[in-house]
C-alpha cells in the first residue's frame, strides 16, 4: 500500500524531546520504510555494491600490495612502494604531462567551438536547425575504435595520407609530407584533434538546449527598449548561460582528464611511451605488464585528483557518457 | 515585425555552419568512399578514393567471409539484453529514490553519485576477479552482470529527475482500484517517462555496443566475440586493406547511427522557428 508520509498521526502526539519510546518508533518507522522500498532498490544496490563499490575498494587495497590475479598468490603488502614507484617512472611523467596538456589544449577550443556553433544554429533566420544539430552530433555516437581507424587513415604518413595530400600536394602549406605518428608532438596534435572533433558536438547540443531555454520575452523586452543584437547577447544571453557554462567546463575537464580510448586506439602510447596518458598507463600496466598493484596505485592517485578537481561541483555533475 | 537580416551576414553565418558540417562529416564520406574501392592493399590514393564508385562487394566480403555476421549478432544480443536490464533495474532504483522516503536515502544517493566520478578502468581488474570467482568468464552472463551492475548508477541518476516531476495525484486512480507500488511503477511512472526512457535506452545500447575493454577481459572464445573486438582483431590482421577495414567499421557503426537518427527528434523540445531575436 502507498504510504502517506508527513500525515502520520503519531508525529502530532509526540513530545518535543526524543524519548526512548519515540526513538523506538522512529526506528520502526524507518525499518518499515526500508521494507517498502527494498524490493525496488535491492537489485540496484547489489549491482552497484558488487560491480562498482567493491571493485573500487578492492582497487585501493591492491594499490598497497604486490598483487597477482592468479589463485593462491600471496599478494604481500608493500606499503607505499607502488605510489613511490610512479615518481621514478619516466612513463608516468609523460602520462601526467600529456594528460594536463590534453586538458589545457582541448577544453578552451571545444568550449569555444561549442558555444560558437550553438549560437549560430540558434539564430532566428537559420533554417534546418535539426539537420545541423544531427550532423554535428554524429562524431559523438560513432565508436571510438572506428574513429581511431579513420584518424590513422586520414593522418597516414606519406603523400597519400589525406591530410598530407591536402596540405602538401594540393595546398603546399607543408614543406614535406608529415609522418604524424612518428614524432611525439605531431602525434599529440592528432590526439587532440581527435578528441576535439569527437566532443565539440556534445558542447553544441548542451548550449543549444540552454539557448533555446532562454525566455523569448527577455529579448522582446530588450528590443522594445532599443537594445542592439550585440547588447542582447551581452546582457541577456551571456548571463543566462553562465550556470550551464560551469557545467560544460567541468564536464570538458573531466572528459579530457579521462582521455583514454583516444590515445589507446590511436597511438597506443607510442612512439616510446611519449604520448601515454594516465588512463592508458593504468590499463597497460595491468593488462600488458601484469603490474596490478602499480596500476591500482596510479588509479587511486587519479581518483583523488579527479575528486579534488570536481568536489565543489559534485552535486551538479551527472555524468552522461558521451563516448 | 522582424528586422530583415542583411544578406551578407546570412551568407557569413551559413558559410561558417557549412565549414563545420564539412569538418564533421567529410571524414565519414571519405571512409564510405574508401569502403567502395577494390583490392586496396596499399594506402589508396586520395584521387582514387574521391572518384570511387558505389559497390557493396567489400561489405559482402566481410559479412560473409570474415565472421562479421556473427560478431554483429553477438553484439546485438549483448547490447540488447544489457539495454533492457539497465533500463529495468535503473528505473526501479530511480523509482525507489524518487517516490519513497527512507532513512539514509540522500547519503546513499551521494555514495552512488560519487562512484560516477571515478574512472572505470580502475574497476576492471576487480570486476574481472568477481566474474572469475562466479565462474562466469567467457559467458555473456558475466558481461551482462558488469554492464548492468556497473551502469545502474548512471541510469538511476538520469531517471530520478524525470520521475520526480510526475505528480502524485496521478496515483489516486491506481490506489482506488486497489493497486500497490508495483502497479504505480508500471502503469504510471514508466508510461509517463517514455522520452526519458527512450533517451536512456539509446545511451545504454550504444554504450555497450561499443564497449571494448571489459568485453576483451571477459570473452576469450572467438565465436563469442563482439563487434569492437572483432574489428580490432580484423584491423590487426588486414591493417593495410583499408577498404575491408572500413566496410567492417561501417557495418559496426550503422545500427547506432540509425537508432540516433530515428529517435533524435524526440530529444528536442520547441524553440525552432518562433521568437523574435534579431540576427
Amino acid at each position: 500500500m502507498p504510504q502517506l508520509k508527513e500525515e502520520a498521526p503519531t508525529t502530532s502526539l509526540m513530545p518535543n524531546k526524543p524519548t526512548k519510546e519515540q526513538k523506538r518508533k522512529n526506528f520502526k518507522k524507518g525499518l518499515n520504510q526500508w521494507k517498502e522500498v527494498l524490493p525496488f532498490l535491492i537489485l540496484g544496490l547489489i549491482g552497484t555494491g558488487v560491480f562498482v563499490i567493491y571493485p573500487l575498494f578492492k582497487g585501493v587495497v591492491m594499490s598497497f600490495q604486490d598483487y597477482s590475479p592468479f589463485p593462491g598468490a600471496e599478494n604481500p603488502w608493500v606499503g607505499f612502494d607502488n605510489y613511490l614507484r610512479a615518481f621514478e617512472d619516466r612513463k608516468f611523467s609523460y602520462a601526467v604531462r600529456n594528460t594536463v596538456l590534453a586538458i589545457v589544449v582541448t577544453v578552451p577550443i571545444v568550449w569555444f567551438l561549442g558555444i560558437f556553433f550553438a549560437s549560430l544554429i540558434n539564430l532566428t533566420f537559420v533554417k534546418f536547425k535539426i539537420t545541423f544539430r544531427t550532423l554535428y552530433y554524429l562524431p559523438i555516437i560513432t565508436s571510438w575504435i572506428v574513429i581511431a581507424f579513420l584518424f590513422q587513415y586520414l593522418f597516414a604518413s606519406g603523400e597519400y595520407g589525406f591530410i598530407n595530400y591536402l596540405f602538401y600536394t594540393k595546398l603546399g602549406i607543408f614543406n614535406e609530407p608529415i609522418g604524424w605518428f612518428q614524432n611525439q608532438w605531431t602525434a599529440l596534435v592528432v590526439i587532440w584533434l581527435f578528441h576535439i572533433w569527437k566532443t565539440v558536438g556534445w558542447a553544441v547540443i548542451v548550449y543549444l538546449a540552454a539557448l533555446q531555454g532562454i525566455p523569448k520575452n527577455l529579448y522582446e523586452a530588450a528590443e522594445i527598449d532599443g537594445a542592439s543584437a550585440i547588447d542582447s547577447f551581452r546582457f541577456i544571453t551571456i548571463p543566462m548561460v553562465v550556470p550551464i557554462t560551469i557545467f560544460v567546463i567541468i564536464h570538458l575537464i573531466m572528459g579530457a582528464f579521462n582521455i583514454f580510448p583516444q590515445v589507446y586506439f590511436l597511438t597506443g602510447g607510442g612512439p616510446m611511451n611519449q604520448t601515454e596518458v594516465i588512463q592508458t598507463m593504468i590499463y597497460t600496466e595491468a593488462f600488458q605488464h601484469m603490474n596490478f598493484g602499480y596500476s591500482s596505485a596510479l588509479g587511486v592517485m587519479m581518483g583523488i585528483a579527479i575528486f579534488l578537481v570536481t568536489w565543489t561541483q559534485q552535486k551538479k555533475i551527472g555524468k552522461q557518457n558521451y563516448y | 515585425m522582424q528586422q530583415r537580416v542583411h544578406f551578407f551576414w546570412k551568407f557569413v553565418v551559413y558559410s561558417m555552419l557549412l565549414i563545420g558540417v564539412i569538418l564533421f562529416i567529410f571524414p565519414f564520406i571519405y571512409m564510405i568512399l574508401t569502403s567502395f574501392l577494390q583490392g586496396a592493399y596499399t594506402l589508396p590514393r586520395p584521387h582514387e578514393v574521391l572518384s570511387a564508385k558505389p559497390s557493396l562487394d567489400n561489405y559482402k566480403e566481410v559479412w560473409n567471409n570474415h565472421n562479421f555476421a556473427r560478431y554483429f549478432m553477438n553484439s546485438m544480443l549483448v547490447a540488447g539484453v544489457a539495454m533492457f536490464g539497465s533500463l529495468f533495474i535503473g528505473s526501479l532504483s530511480a523509482y525507489a529514490f524518487a517516490r519513497f522516503e527512507f532513512p539514509f536515502k540522500e547519503l546513499l544517493f551521494r555514495i552512488f553519485l560519487f562512484t560516477l566520478m571515478i574512472p572505470l578502468v580502475l574497476a576492471i581488474v576487480p570486476q574481472f576477479t568477481v566474474i572469475n570467482s562466479l565462474g562466469l568468464v567467457n559467458t555473456y552472463l558475466g558481461l551482462w552482470l558488469i554492464y548492468i551492475g556497473g551502469g545502474v548508477v548512471g541510469t538511476t541518476f538520469f531517471l530520478r529527475g524525470f520521475f520526480e516531476t510526475i505528480p502524485k495525484d496521478l496515483e489516486e486512480s491506481i490506489i482506488i482500484d486497489g493497486g500497490g507500488n508495483w502497479r504505480i511503477y508500471w502503469n504510471i511512472y514508466l508510461p509517463l517517462s517514455k522520452p526519458a526512457l527512450g533517451t536512456m535506452a539509446i545511451f545504454a545500447f550504444s554504450g555497450t555496443w561499443d564497449e571494448y575493454f571489459v568485453a576483451l577481459s571477459i570473452i576469450k572464445e572467438e565465436s563469442l566475440r563482439t563487434l569492437p573486438i572483432g574489428l580490432m582483431m580484423f584491423q590487426g590482421q588486414y591493417a593495410s586493406n583499408w577498404s575491408l577495414v572500413f566496410a567492417a567499421s561501417l557495418i559496426a557503426i550503422l545500427p547506432v547511427i540509425i537508432l540516433y537518427i530515428i529517435f533524435q527528434k524526440k530529444f528536442v523540445q520547441g524553440g525552432q522557428t518562433d521568437g523574435a531575436l534579431k540576427g
